[in-house]
């Protein structure tokens, strides 16, 4: 059986080689811009550090021991609040795809909550809830939860309508077409709907801390800019703050190759 | 063997859904083997004109769909598997995954698919239609084999008029709108057939008669 290259796929050899360099170039492009920046304007660190400034900055900040709890707490509230957020998501998104009155009834107010400004939204659910684990978990849960919900219902709707029939020629109950048939079909796009919906929690995960918090990346991003004026550090934690997203959004993707495989 | 032969739109797929309980009958009622269908059962299998595999499951899980949803423990669901693997000639391909399998490797896939539960009935809509000529013509050859293993009643539906009196020891012939039985056309011949056996010319002949004398152009059914 001969199997289609693909151009894309990881893993092989020269084509791996030059994407690594690829990625590797881009980085330098990046850091040397962004260092260029800093000596033709030339900005003081209190304005905008230089890379090594901020690097040095941020392998200190974590052998010091100021960035990990912040980031423990922060890495908290989006986990739960994604696991949350994603998981009724998915159950209003096959409800939206599945009833039309669910859809009549729960859309408007679906997008309406969307188009709220969550940092609008913020400071109220800080009133209501108090300033602990509880009002950020709801923030991320909130600001994940359209991405996931309308990705689910588009993916439940574009079920192919013969494997429907087939489940009802082997008699598959309601939970079995569900499990068996529906959700592994729409999987792509369900996933596709979490790595938006995952990255969108990290922002959620600091607007919460924003709007009231006494731990958290967000408010040591308010500690290093205001009380401390160390905007390195003030860097160094949006440094981290990316990396976080870029990690959770990494493991979505590993998460859908596994599941989906290629060439699915 | 049954096969049922038509033009499009004459209610070809919608006879076998029916036999299948897949849809109702807005008046009377269809009983196989004595018993009233009222809805899709174990003792019925159907292939559709498309594979309609799983495409995140391989060969072996495909097959073993409808024993999963039947209930059937694991080990023995793998043993059946295996052993219509064997069957439809895919041994080897157990874990491959739909794609990576030629159009006839999947609807070969959906057969023994259908044959899962060992039903009585098998109902086969087209099954063969989308695939080339001599694709088509090997799988009728080993539907013929299948069919005398396994001892079970098949109902074909197609528009193939050389493939149906290979097949079937009866060709049902059904008229354009309204949909109507317009001949009943035994094909008399021992088995296993070969193509080139004259009975089954003669009753290809008796079939494109019956299909003029109801006004549809043979054309349509494609010869």
């Amino acid at each position: 059986m001969t199997r289609q290259r693909d151009a894309g796929q990881p893993g092989r050899g020269p084509t791996r080689l030059r994407d690594m360099a690829l990625v590797l170039g881009a980085a330098v492009i990046f850091l040397v811009g962004w260092k260029l920046i800093v000596i033709i304007g030339g900005y003081p660190a209190f304005i905008l550090p230089a890379p090594e400034v901020v690097g040095e900055r941020f392998l200190r900040a974590w052998a010091q021991g100021v960035i990990a709890p912040h980031a423990v707490t922060t890495l908290a509230e989006i986990t739960l609040g994604f696991v949350t957020g994603a998981g009724l998501a998915v159950m209003a998104g096959y409800a939206l795809a599945r009833s039309r009155l669910a859809e009549r009834v729960l859309s408007p107010y679906l997008v309406a909550a969307q188009a709220t400004p969550i940092l609008a939204l913020a400071p109220l659910i800080a009133l209501w809830f108090g300033s602990g684990l509880t009002s950020k978990v709801l923030i991320c849960a909130l600001i994940v939860f359209f991405p996931v919900a309308v990705s689910t219902m588009v993916g439940i709707r574009s079920v192919d309508a013969g494997l429907l029939e087939l489940g009802r020629s082997l008699r598959a109950t309601r939970w079995q077409v569900v499990t068996r048939l529906e959700v592994p079909a729409a999987l792509p796009q369900i996933l596709g709907g979490m790595r938006v919906g995952v990255t969108l929690a990290v922002v959620g995960a600091i607007v919460g801390e924003w709007a009231g918090g006494d731990r958290g990346l967000g408010v040591l991003i308010n500690l290093a800019r205001g009380s401390l004026f160390d905007i390195p550090l003030m860097f160094a934690t949006l440094l981290t703050i990316a990396l976080i997203g870029l990690s959770l959004y990494l493991i979505v993707v590993i998460v859908e190759r596994r599941l989906v495989g290629a060439g699915w | 063997m049954t096969a049922i032969v038509g033009p499009n739109g004459s209610g070809k797929s919608t006879l076998l859904r029916l036999i299948g309980g897949l849809l109702a009958p807005d008046s009377g009622h269809i009983s196989v083997g004595g018993r009233m269908v009222t809805g899709p059962g174990p003792h019925i299998g159907i292939c559709f004109q498309e594979p309609r595999l799983l495409p995140w499951r391989g060969v072996q899980d495909n097959i073993a769909l409808p024993m999963e949803l039947a209930g059937v423990p694991a080990d023995e669901r793998r043993a059946r598997a295996r052993e219509l693997i064997d069957l439809v000639g895919l041994a080897g391909f157990d874990q491959a995954r739909p794609h990576q399998l030629s159009g006839g490797m999947r609807q070969r896939a959906a057969l023994a698919r259908a044959l899962a539960l060992r039903p009585s009935v098998l109902l086969l809509d087209e099954p063969f239609s989308a695939l080339d000529a001599l694709t088509r013509e090997r799988l009728d050859e080993e539907l013929q084999a299948l069919w005398a293993q396994t001892a079970t009643t098949i109902v074909l539906v197609t528009h193939d008029i050389p493939e149906a009196c290979f097949l079937a020891d009866r060709v049902l012939v059904l008229s354009a709108r309204p949909g109507r039985v317009v001949a009943d056309i035994p094909v008399a011949q021992g088995r296993p057939r070969r193509r080139e056996d004259p009975a089954a010319s003669q009753a290809a002949s008796a079939v494109r008669a019956a299909l003029e004398r109801s006004g549809t152009p043979v054309a349509e059914v494609a010869a």
